[in-house]
């Protein structure tokens, strides 16, 4: 263990443990924009810089390790300066049309460009031409910093690597190899970029649907497959409008297609069967049924066909939508009510 | 596999062969009875000296001379300005700027019948007194080649020649008689700093990367990249004694512990790239390197590979991210490379320059190094002249050499007699030296004192006709072009200097532009995260220095001083010179002067392209710029 003194909090932190890891020790937050948990430190977006007493050079909290007797200073006015610099840059060529971002409100540049008192931008940026060709998500490069938290995440935790950065120095923008459309690439529209982009870059084409503020986030289990991801449901009026990665235990703050952009748009469908349906034999037509009156003929049949034939005639079959709970209730259903061990279910997504 | 014995032959055979185009060595004799030098490095390359090898061969042939006189292609002689460039010895006659016109001349009276051809020869080493050798001329007299010892000697693309003049065996002797400690010592104690800019001590770097666990993987990295404009020292290495770096790099594998390095040279570099391929071929052929090296047990092998040209691969993080396969970034440092670098492994990178050194440290001794430059900068630097200069081309010259004594003897002083204004050292990572510091002793740390940098050795002179605003924006344009975008500071922070500098030029800049502007330079500098940007605003920052008047002069006179900025500068035709020949009219391609024949002319400056076409052509000197 060393001893690391932040901005005069004294902690006890682990060897290799680098100052940003000390300051959340410390209770100390240090901005960051590109630092990605858990990905070796980008040290790009030059946010995090902190002053340890004895060093000649501003360092990246990110990424430099914290050393015994280290005295660090957050929040210095050498180190306020260069932050609002970086920011005044970031902002020199950043779009301010913050009124239609879908990202007002939970962008990060924004808080932090509050924060530090940015306001004019001195600068005239350049346009880039937006890729609007995903059908899940939007790259407006005008917005992006180039943090490569969406790169990271492709490359490193996802583990597609699907994105990059293309051209060089002022004219780089991310995109896929050769600067091809992103609905051309490897791209598997999971969308864990768009989540890890700190400013209205990446966007889910739905936040055009609501605002942050409108929405109730609900910790829920991802219905669509038995891997168990956990994520929030962004609830406005009753519906669920988008959904956000949660840090659950078998998903990390991961989803993939399905789960992000597939797994609750069915829930408020004009087209959902909200009762069930008895199909009448001699019009071949659905006709709505009461749940007593439907359960009794599926069981009525059921035991026909037990009677007739054995338990062994008849199977079990769960969806892969369906939750553990239900799942169990059919296998126990198929063992016992239909004395058959003839049970399985698709959850291999 | 040869065995050290073997080695010590092809010595002995080969060493009477390469002493024979060395001055004051012992002449033994050899199958040749004349040696005909010529440059094959990328400078005379490119002036035609292949053509000009292959003339002297046929008529060599046509004279019946193949068994007496040998031709050889070799590396840069140095003197690029003169090229393409040819010494026959044994008289050591130094002919410059051949034509293939001239070479049935030299082969029938110099090398038939013996007489020199004093009319092609470089005119200074021409005297009343008669020839005197290259090494007495004012280009060649202040240097001490130790880096460059072979280019320009020996046949680079034979290795026997190198092994004539002393090659391998410093390897040798590092394998079978040194100990790694005993190597690191004598690496450190004759004070090598690293050649390719940074200055960083080459026995430390290489005892951080000594440690780790035992029989860890680790590697050796050469760095080959060179790209700061005008700058061809690397190049000339490797084109001219590819070898020493082979030997180098395994003696410092041996050192570290590591059985493999890695040359990453730019793939504009075709002739290097290829003398590199062929040194591989024979290295590996004779087993310098390879398995069981001189059957000491030690294993060494090295591969290439090109880079694609981006500057900021030769920042040794990116170039390692680039060896590794991907797109060529920095990292941010700790870790530094010597404990994990390529692949993640301990690894040691040096420049070519600083590789060059190491087999003669070995062979002669600390001491010897440590007994030239100064006292914090042992040993020579070489640097490639450019510009406003009369000699461009290679010099090395022992560190602690004067700007002055490098520009006005060895670089033969200012085209045209103009003044001396400025020298940049260290490229667009640089800074400017002024008349000011002209007698400053080079070395690293009075370079970095006086807000230059050694860099990797370009040094470009600057004349009273440039305009330093524009030096500087030139640099810029260069950095901002090469920024790899990783980082906030570099990426968007040169281009917005760039800018500034564009408003500076253009006259439409205000006094508090120029305190944004050093403001902007002093962010980029303390944040970026890796050398480029760290650097990139030195130019800057040393121009305004040291030219503040003239920045000065562009934003609040609205005045370039040099005359070069085209938005400041207006041509005036003078009427009690102009006779109305109408020269400059005809010329101009814009149709903006105007008058009748014998009367004096005018220039519609609303029309003017600034181009100054029409300066150059007037014959009455009319013409001036305001």
């Amino acid at each position: 263990m060393i001893k690391v003194t932040i901005d005069g909090i004294a902690v006890e932190v682990e060897q290799g443990s680098t100052i940003l890891e000390a300051a959340k020790a410390a209770g100390v937050e240090i901005p960051t924009l590109c630092y990605l948990k858990d990905v070796t430190p980008e040290a790009s977006c030059r946010m995090c810089m902190v002053e340890i007493e004895g060093m000649p050079k501003l360092v990246t909290a990110c990424s430099f390790p914290a050393a015994d007797g280290n005295v660090v200073h957050t929040r210095s006015e050498r180190v306020v300066k260069a932050r609002r610099g970086v920011l005044e840059l970031l902002m020199s060529n950043h779009k301010t049309d913050c009124f239609s971002c879908p990202q007002n409100g939970m962008c990060k540049l924004q808080d932090l460009c509050f924060e530090y008192g940015v306001k004019d931008v001195p600068f005239e940026g350049v346009e880039k031409p937006i890729d609007d060709s995903n059908k899940f998500f939007t790259y407006d490069p005008n917005l992006c910093i180039l943090c490569h938290r969406c790169v990271n995440t492709c490359q490193k935790r996802t583990c597609r690597g699907s994105i990059d950065t293309t051209q060089r120095g002022f004219r780089s923008v991310i995109s896929p190899a050769f600067g091809m459309d992103w609905a051309d690439s490897n791209c598997e529209s999971c969308g864990n970029c768009v989540q890890a982009c700190p400013t209205g870059a990446l966007t889910m084409k739905k936040q055009k649907t609501y605002r942050h503020w409108d929405v109730e986030k609900v910790l829920t289990t991802c219905p669509h497959c038995a891997t168990g991801c956990q994520y929030y449901v962004y609830v406005k009026d009753n519906k669920v409008v988008d959904v956000e990665a949660a840090d659950g235990p078998s998903n990390r703050g991961l989803l993939c297609v399905k789960g992000r952009s597939a797994s609750f748009d069915f829930a408020q469908s004009d087209e959902r069967i909200t009762t069930p349906l008895i199909k009448d034999r001699d019009t071949g037509e659905f006709k709505e049924a009461g749940w007593d009156e439907a359960l009794d003929l599926v069981a009525s049949k059921f035991k026909d066909i037990k009677n007739t034939y054995g338990g062994q005639a008849l199977a079990g079959f769960a969806c892969s939508r369906s939750t553990n709970e239900d799942i169990y209730m059919l296998q126990k259903m198929t063992r016992v009510a239909f004395e058959s061990n003839n049970t399985d279910n698709c959850a291999r997504v | 596999m040869i065995t050290i014995d073997q080695l010590q032959e092809i010595k002995e055979k080969y060493q009477d062969v390469v002493n024979f185009r060395r001055e004051h060595a012992e002449k033994g004799t050899g199958k040749y009875r004349s040696h005909v030098l010529v440059c094959a490095g990328t400078g005379c390359t490119s002036s035609g000296s292949p053509k000009i090898a292959d003339k002297l061969e046929e008529e060599i042939k046509a004279a019946g001379l193949e068994e007496e006189v040998c031709v050889i292609r070799t590396g840069c002689h140095g003197l690029c300005a003169l090229g393409p460039v040819m010494i026959i010895y044994p008289e050591a006659a130094f002919y410059s700027n051949m034509e293939i016109e001239h070479i049935p001349e030299i082969v029938s009276e110099h090398l038939v019948k013996g007489n020199v051809v004093t009319k092609y020869l470089y005119q200074e080493t021409v005297t009343e007194d008669g020839i005197i050798s290259m090494n007495q001329t004012n280009f060649y007299k202040p240097q001490n080649r130790v880096a460059l010892r072979n280019c320009g000697v020996i046949n680079p693309e034979c290795i026997d020649e190198y092994i004539g003049t002393d090659g391998y065996q410093a390897l040798a002797k590092v394998l079978t008689t040194m100990s790694r400690e005993d190597v690191v010592k004598c690496i450190t104690d004759s004070g090598l700093r690293g050649r390719g800019g940074g200055g960083f001590p080459t026995g430390k770097k290489w005892q951080f990367a000594m440690g780790g666990a035992p029989g860890i993987q680790k590697y050796v990295c050469c760095n080959a990249d060179e790209g700061d404009p005008g700058a061809f020292m690397d190049r000339s290495v490797l084109e001219g004694d590819p070898h020493v770096v082979f030997e180098a790099m395994a003696i410092a594998g041996y050192v570290i512990g590591a059985n493999q390095g890695y040359i990453y040279v730019r793939a504009e570099y075709p002739i290097a790239v290829d003398r590199l391929n062929i040194a591989l071929k024979q290295a590996r052929e004779y087993g310098v390197l390879g398995k069981d090296i001189f059957g000491t047990g030690f294993d060494f092998d090295i591969d290439l590979r090109l880079g694609a040209g981006a500057f900021v691969c030769g920042e040794e993080t990116a170039l390692m991210t680039s060896i590794e396969g991907n797109r060529g970034e920095p990292k941010p440092r700790p870790p530094f490379p010597a404990v994990k670098g390529l692949f993640g492994q301990p690894t040691i990178l040096n420049n070519v320059e600083t590789w060059a050194n190491i087999p003669q440290i070995i062979l002669r001794g600390a001491e010897w190094f440590a007994s030239m430059g100064t006292e914090k900068s042992r040993g020579t630097k070489v640097f490639a002249l450019g510009g406003k200069i009369n000699n461009v081309g290679l010099v090395e010259i022992p560190m602690g050499t004067t700007l002055r004594e490098v520009v006005e003897n060895i670089g033969g002083g200012i085209p045209g007699g103009k003044k001396f204004k400025a020298a940049q050292t260290g490229g667009p990572s640089g800074g400017c030296i002024s008349m000011e510091n002209y007698d400053v002793p080079i070395d690293y740390d009075n370079l970095i004192s006086i807000g230059s940098m050694m860099g990797s050795g370009g040094l470009i002179v600057m004349d009273e006709d440039d305009c330093m605003v524009d030096i500087a924006k030139f640099f810029l344009e260069f950095t901002v072009d090469e920024s790899c975008g990783k980082c906030t500071p570099c990426r968007i922070g040169t281009k917005r200097l760039l800018e500034l500098l564009n408003k500076i030029t253009e006259g439409k800049a205000e006094m508090e532009d120029l305190d944004r502007m050093v403001e902007l330079c002093n962010l980029i500098k303390e944040n970026s995260l890796c050398a480029l940007g760290q650097t990139a605003p030195n130019p800057v920052l040393s121009t305004y220095k040291y030219f503040k008047d003239e920045y000065i002069a562009h934003v609040k006179d609205k005045k370039c001083p040099a005359g070069k900025c085209k938005n400041l500068v207006s041509y005036h035709i003078d009427p009690e010179k102009c006779i109305g020949c109408t020269l400059c009219a005809k010329n101009c391609p814009a149709d903006a002067i105007t008058g009748e024949k014998k009367q004096p002319h005018e220039i519609d400056g609303s029309k003017c392209l600034k181009c100054g076409v029409c300066m150059s052509k007037c014959k009455k000197e009319a013409i001036y710029k305001a």
